[in-house]
């Protein structure tokens, strides 16, 4: 039992930070923070990634994996979220990538994974539907065999960025004979295929990234299946494994939480600092050993993966926990902005009211309820952990 | 990053779990909790035997060389079996302080005697006032013809009733409330001018309240006056060692809690197919997890003697209350009126938590601590000035 940093860590954790003293510029973080330019931001972020060789720690090395070990993607992690930098948008290296590197053949492979290196393709998820939610597996969208080809008919929901994507994974109905999860297949479709229509979805706060995604007619080439046909609730879930495990955010909360801590030192009330409030700081402390403790538990998954364990079910668990952590966090940073929480950024900007964090607040505690939602909510974890973690 | 045990270890705990499976059964554990003193002293030669006794002690007292991983393994073992033999307050405590501070001459004669299960020890360091304050000792020692005599109460003094001596903290210098001033007094339980008067916690240990009038000390441990650093090492050491045993008991109670879930049927199925009941059971179940994360996280910080190791051991203790009393509620409650019993060991584990939570400092102590190491570690612009109107 040893979590001590070896002299290769330590001159890995230099690499990193130098890396990013160089590469997480300002100019680059004033792109990525403003919407109009999120996306080519975002884009230029992942090209200095991938010429570093860092777009894809997650992949076998003969992909373009980088071959890390355990402690070596915490000190990456860690480090990227302390210098606030972003996550790789995780659509494509993330989710699709580990279901084409496990289940497509050879040409699939060769054809999308270098583009997802690249970031020529933008990806985005079709898998939830107006009538299948946590019941994923009632998918109705349907794929009709018609020569070489799939006809696509149907819709898509929650679908993230899909206006910045040229490519989403489907999962689609090929047959209803059998139970549910039978007859759902796994497609790649081309989201400038004729008949493929994005409609944005207004959100609470206030901000694109949600729509719904319809397929009109759409035909799709066989040849962008992956696997088997009716075999693709066995890839999707592989996939929400993966997902989850991405969604828990540790590094990110920790940089969060420094954040709000900080904030809360400058905001004075009667004369005393926020955090000298005896309340406030149980409710940051009782965060704050939470986060702790999600941080080791999250390390003792990814060492027993690092040992050849499949990752599983106890990715629900992280899932739950970390997006709990997240949202606390959130409403504890709208807890220390607290009149200027409401405002919104009209004329009279939060910045100019010297409250510059408050905007950003508030549109996170609102963003931020979606993560107990999506990656299946956290009561569908609960489920999936009582099931498969304590065999209830 | 590793966090598993290596063979030493494994072999340890696996013969601590066999020697649970094979005597410690839960009416076996009732006899020898109602044995004088609380336990077994033929258990005690066993571990003596099997080299249990000697794991924290140096190998130049005859001792195994461990660390606080060794030192887990042996208390989480304990812990999930309930064992009433007194490792906490002979070997980590009056041990741990003998090998932190004692003289060369004091640690050769008394450490060989506890790993050869020969001597019960103790400490005594608190007093009716002082709840979870270690400096606040009213108990006063002066200097008299090369002697250290002791007047005055603790209380609540860990196997009080069995130990054949006692390490006391008295104050030689300063006030009430100053850590400096404190010293470590070694006294015989049978020295005159010893008032013992036993009584039982609610998870079956024996403690006692000592009165000290004009003792004659046998001799101090460590520099005079220096105590307080000494007792403050001794005890955190033996901070992390109790949330491993503490773990212990929190996974025996999840998952003798998920079994009887599994198996107790109402409705014409078992209660642990009810939707509301296995999101509890997650509950604690997220909570065993998390606490094994931080006991994880703590003992390889204190191993490192890492810069984490202060704030992770903190964070521990704090979960270990908050998570300890949550698991054990549940356990009752899940078990339904069969948790309200006796028959059952549900609330003899419930009962060792509760005594664990307050043992050194409960969750909320912890937490204002854990509170002023963290807010202030960030604050090199911690100075906060309202601004000018």
């Amino acid at each position: 039992m040893d979590t001590r940093f070896s002299e290769q860590d330590l001159a890995f954790r230099d690499e990193v930070r130098a890396f990013l003293a160089e590469a997480w510029d300002e100019e680059l973080k004033a792109r990525v923070g403003n919407l109009q330019t999120m996306k080519e931001g975002m884009i230029e972020w992942q090209h200095r990634l991938n010429a570093q060789g860092w777009m894809a720690p997650n992949w076998p090395v003969e992909h373009g994996g980088t071959g890390w070990s355990v402690t070596q993607t915490f000190i990456f992690n860690s480090e990227r979220a302390a210098a606030g930098a972003p996550d790789v948008m995780p659509f494509g290296v993330v989710m699709v990538a580990p279901v084409i590197i496990a289940y497509g053949n050879d040409e699939q492979k060769s054809r999308f994974l270098p583009r997802i290196l690249s970031s020529e393709d933008w990806w985005c998820q079709g898998y939830s539907e107006a009538g299948a939610g946590s019941d994923l597996a009632s998918v109705k969208t349907r794929a009709d065999r018609d020569g070489d080809d799939y006809v696509v008919n149907g819709s898509k929901i929650w679908t993230t960025y899909a206006q910045y994507a040229n490519w989403i994974f489907c999962l689609v109905r090929t047959d209803s004979s059998g139970r549910k999860q039978e007859g759902i297949t796994f497609l790649l479709i081309d989201m400038e295929s004729p008949g493929v229509t994005v409609r944005p979805i207004d959100t609470i706060d206030g901000f694109h990234h949600l729509n719904e995604v319809y397929f009109d007619n759409v035909r799709v080439p066989v040849e962008n299946r992956i696997g088997e046909e009716g075999e693709g609730w066995t890839y999707a879930k592989s996939l929400l494994v993966q997902e989850r495990l991405s969604i828990a955010e540790v590094a990110n909360s920790k940089r969060g939480l420094n954040e709000v801590r900080e904030l809360a030192r400058r905001e004075i009330n009667g004369g005393v600092s926020l955090l000298d409030d005896p309340l406030f700081a149980r409710r940051l402390t009782d965060i704050e050993i939470d986060l702790m403790a999600v941080e080791y538990t999250e390390l003792r998954a990814l060492a027993a993966i690092a040992e050849g364990n499949t990752p599983g079910p106890e990715s629900s668990l992280l899932k739950l926990q970390g997006t709990e952590i997240q949202q606390r966090v959130q409403e504890l940073r709208m807890d220390v902005a607290g009149y200027y929480s409401g405002t919104l950024q009209g004329e009279l900007s939060a910045e100019e009211l010297g409250h510059d964090y408050a905007d950003a607040a508030q549109k996170q505690y609102f963003r931020g309820r979606a993560s107990s939602i999506y990656g299946g909510s956290n009561e569908i974890q609960k489920n999936i952990t009582a099931k498969y973690v304590l065999g209830l | 990053m590793n966090f598993n045990l290596n063979e030493e270890q494994t072999l340890i705990q696996d013969s601590i779990v066999r020697f649970v499976s094979e005597q410690y059964g839960f009416d076996d554990r009732n006899a020898t909790v109602a044995l004088e003193h609380g336990f077994s002293p033929d258990h005690w030669r066993q571990f003596a035997e099997l080299g249990w006794l000697s794991i924290p002690f140096d190998e130049e007292h005859g001792g195994f060389g461990g660390g606080p991983v060794d030192v887990m393994v042996v208390m989480e073992a304990f812990g999930r079996g309930l064992v009433a033999e007194p490792y906490l307050p002979t070997v980590l405590l009056f041990g741990g302080l003998l090998q932190a501070a004692a003289g060369p001459e004091l640690q050769e004669k008394y450490i060989p005697r506890v790993i050869g299960g020969e001597l019960q020890g103790a400490f005594a360091y608190l007093e009716r006032q002082s709840r979870y304050e270690l400096a606040d000792i009213a108990t006063g020692a002066t200097e008299s013809g090369g002697n250290w005599v002791l007047n005055g109460e603790k209380t609540v003094v860990l196997n009080g009733g069995a130990a054949d001596k006692i390490i006391v903290s008295a104050r030689t210098s300063g006030g009430q409330f100053d850590e400096d001033g404190i010293s470590l007094l070694l006294v015989d339980a049978a020295a005159a001018g010893i008032e013992r008067t036993l009584y039982r916690m609610t998870d079956g240990q024996e403690a006692a309240n000592i009165r000290f009038t004009d003792v004659e000390a046998e001799a101090a441990v460590g520099p005079v006056g220096e105590g307080y650093g000494t007792m403050l090492q001794v005890i955190e050491e033996a901070t992390l060692a109790v949330c491993a045993s503490a773990l212990g008991a929190m996974e025996w109670l999840q998952g003798a809690t998920l079994e009887y879930c599994k198996t107790r049927e109402q409705f014409g199925v078992p209660i642990g197919s009810f939707q509301a009941l296995q999101h509890r059971l997650v509950d604690t179940f997220a909570a065993c997890e998390n606490t094994r994360s931080l006991l994880y996280r703590a003992v390889c910080a204190a191993d490192a003697q890492s810069d984490d190791a202060q704030r992770s051991l903190l964070a521990l203790k704090v979960k270990v209350g908050r998570a300890g009393r949550h698991v054990g509620g549940e356990a009752i409650q899940l078990h339904g009126g069969m948790g309200m019993t006796d028959e059952l060991p549900v609330g003899f584990y419930v009962k060792r938590l509760m005594n664990i939570n307050a043992l050194f400092g409960d969750a909320d102590h912890h937490q204002q601590r854990f509170a002023a190491l963290v807010n202030a570690a960030q604050g090199a612009r911690s100075a906060v000035e309202p601004e000018a109107a």
